[in-house]
């Protein structure tokens, strides 16, 4: 028998955990599907995809995109830079990073509030986009590789996030243990502090290198040179020149040949995609764990 | 007690000298390529001389700020900028909040993992990519988002999703939406997770069912970093992403999608007119900090909380 008096009491409760699994599963695949789609698009044969009948699983499975990447030596270039500036850059990043968080976690440290300060400030207040321009410019490092790993050395945020974790993880006593043993700054932070540390030197590293990997803006405002391009400059000239080449088929309806050009951009283009972003996304899991733990620790004192 | 012995500033350096070694590199960065773009902008106020640099031109005061002020692209870029930046922050700012606060109430663990890893990810996909699926999926002829939104009437059958005006604010909010909300989302995941079991306990003892502990346990303990948040987001009110506004960016919607960073860039760098460029950017900048100073202020008066 229906229990009408059970059902209602019980009702409140049952209605938030429908809501919550609408919520969860509807946003779960909203995030999903799109990237989904383009991984089954650039195994799948561009005709189909084009009319519109890729929607759950591949069809008219084909390689052509892949392979035409493997042929394309900007590619390569692309590829190339960006693992450059993005290894080198990240290791520069932490370099500088690591220490500073370390200093200003030391509550004895005499600069320590002022230096804070000037960092904060520049959280909120910068030169902007052409004063930085000029800047990279009188310092050389217009169309300079160079650009690519230090601009952007220090992020302030990334900073606070290390210096919080110092602060609020690792005692104040083990310091005073092993001054006391005779242990230098140098030497307490590179075999005590470090060690400590992997959880946040884990999510700035991922933070830092994933920065590199997706600049764009960097290399269009300061690189000229091909050569030095990244992958994602790279991958944008191909999507634009893709887009320009549907413009010309468009026109031209029923040309054979251009339709025929426009089928393998459309392959290649999804394959570039899956390319330039399998990296990051292989990374990621890893340091998928310390997210939470990273985050909340840069919120506690923003 | 006797307070602890000041030691001399001298004494401290020399005490501290690796400290000092340690932090030096970071504070020359930030001197070289955060302060000195701030000392550059007096480029705003000079007429810029190719020859003499940024500090050698001649004193021009205001005259670029008023040609900015009087040139017609003033309030289409001030509108433009407003717009996908009030839009984003009404329609983005709740999503992460309801977002976390289910996530938080999922009872299977592997299921919880498994929206977590999802939701995060789009944040890890770069601009340029996430404007390149936006086009694949809403082309007009071929993009299959366009095609399902046709079918079911949301658009018109003449629609063209990437070109049309009316729709650049929606999809760049709404892809904003995609993109970001699971990673804002952490922030509030986080904070929940150090609410008191006890509350929970207490608040049903109180014969309170789920909904009334969201409203009186847990929407209580995020408030202030939802306040803490909204105080950052004024703060950059005015600071529409670059990147994206110009990936979007085509000929067919630059009438909504100029925003005043594009037209720094457009007009500043790419015309090489850099003063007038300088002039605008610190506009905004300073716009910018006024709004976050309010609104810190404002939560400063009726919530006690601030950020400085």
């Amino acid at each position: 028998m229906f229990n009408r008096k059970k059902f209602l009491r019980n009702w409140p409760d049952l209605s938030f955990r429908i809501v919550v699994t609408v919520i969860t599963v509807s946003a779960f695949l909203f995030v999903l599907y799109p990237i989904y789609f383009v991984v089954i698009a650039s195994f799948s044969d561009s005709t189909l995809v084009n009319q519109g009948q890729v929607i759950l699983y591949p069809k008219g499975v084909s390689l052509y995109g892949y392979s035409q990447i493997f042929k394309k030596p900007e590619i390569w270039v692309g590829y190339k830079n960006t693992i450059i500036y993005s290894f080198f850059g990240t290791i520069f990043n932490l370099t500088v990073t690591l220490p500073a968080a370390y200093v200003l976690s030391r509550k004895d440290f005499a600069a320590r509030g002022i230096v804070m300060k000037l960092f904060v400030i520049t959280m909120y207040f910068n030169g902007g986009m052409i004063p930085t321009y000029m800047l990279i410019k009188d310092v050389g490092l217009l169309d300079s590789p160079l650009v690519m790993i230090i601009f952007g050395a220090v992020n302030v945020y990334n900073l606070i996030i290390t210096r919080t974790f110092f602060e609020t993880s690792i005692p104040d006593e083990l310091y005073e243990a092993a001054a006391l043993d005779g242990c230098s700054h140098f030497r307490y932070f590179s075999t005590v502090v470090l060690p400590l540390s992997k959880a946040v030197i884990a999510v700035i590293m991922l933070y830092y290198l994933v920065g590199h990997w997706n600049d764009f803006f960097s290399a269009l405002l300061y690189l000229n040179s091909d050569k030095y391009q990244p992958l994602q400059i790279v991958l944008r000239n191909i999507l634009l020149l893709n887009q320009a080449m549907a413009g010309t088929t468009g026109a031209s309806a029923g040309a054979g040949a251009g339709a025929y050009a426009q089928q393998f951009a459309d392959q290649i283009k999804f394959g570039v995609i899956i390319v330039s972003t399998v990296p990051v996304l292989c990374v990621y899991p890893f340091i998928q764990k310390y997210f939470e733990k990273g985050v909340m620790i840069g919120a506690v004192k923003g | 007690m006797k307070q602890k012995k000041k030691i001399s500033p001298g004494k401290a350096i020399r005490r501290d000298w690796q400290l000092w070694i340690m932090i030096f590199p970071a504070v020359l960065y930030i001197a070289i390529f955060c302060y000195g773009p701030m000392y550059g902008l007096q480029l705003a106020f000079r007429d810029y001389d190719f020859s003499k640099g940024i500090t050698g031109g001649n004193w021009a005061g205001f005259k670029y700020f008023m040609q900015y002020f009087q040139s017609p692209m003033f309030l289409p870029t001030i509108k433009n900028t407003f717009v996908i930046a009030f839009f984003s922050l009404i329609c983005g700012f709740p999503v992460p909040i309801i977002l976390a606060i289910a996530i938080n109430s999922i009872k299977g663990q592997k299921w919880k993992r498994s929206v977590q890893t999802a939701v995060y990810l789009p944040y890890f996909i770069s601009t340029v990519v996430m404007v390149a699926i936006l086009q694949i999926l809403l082309s007009p002829s071929t993009g299959i988002l366009s095609h399902a939104l046709r079918a079911v009437g949301i658009v018109g059958e003449k629609a063209n999703l990437l070109g049309d005006p009316s729709a650049f604010v929606p999809v760049y909010v709404i892809s904003g939406i995609w993109q970001s909300a699971g990673w804002n989302s952490i922030i509030f995941i986080a904070a929940l997770a150090a609410v008191d079991g006890q509350l929970y306990d207490a608040s049903k003892v109180d014969g309170a069912n789920r909904w009334q502990q969201v409203w009186h346990v847990e929407l209580p303990a995020i408030l202030p970093t939802i306040i803490i948040l909204l105080i950052m987001n004024m703060g950059g009110i005015l600071s529409v992403g670059f990147e994206k506004t110009f990936l979007m960016q085509n000929a067919l919607n630059k009438s909504v999608s100029e925003v005043i960073s594009t037209y720094v860039y457009n007009v500043g760098l790419k015309s090489s007119q850099f003063s007038f460029g300088s002039a605008v950017g610190l506009f905004n900048t300073i716009v910018n900090f006024i709004f976050l100073v309010i609104a810190n202020q404002v939560s400063k008066r009726s919530a006690d909380i601030s950020l400085m």
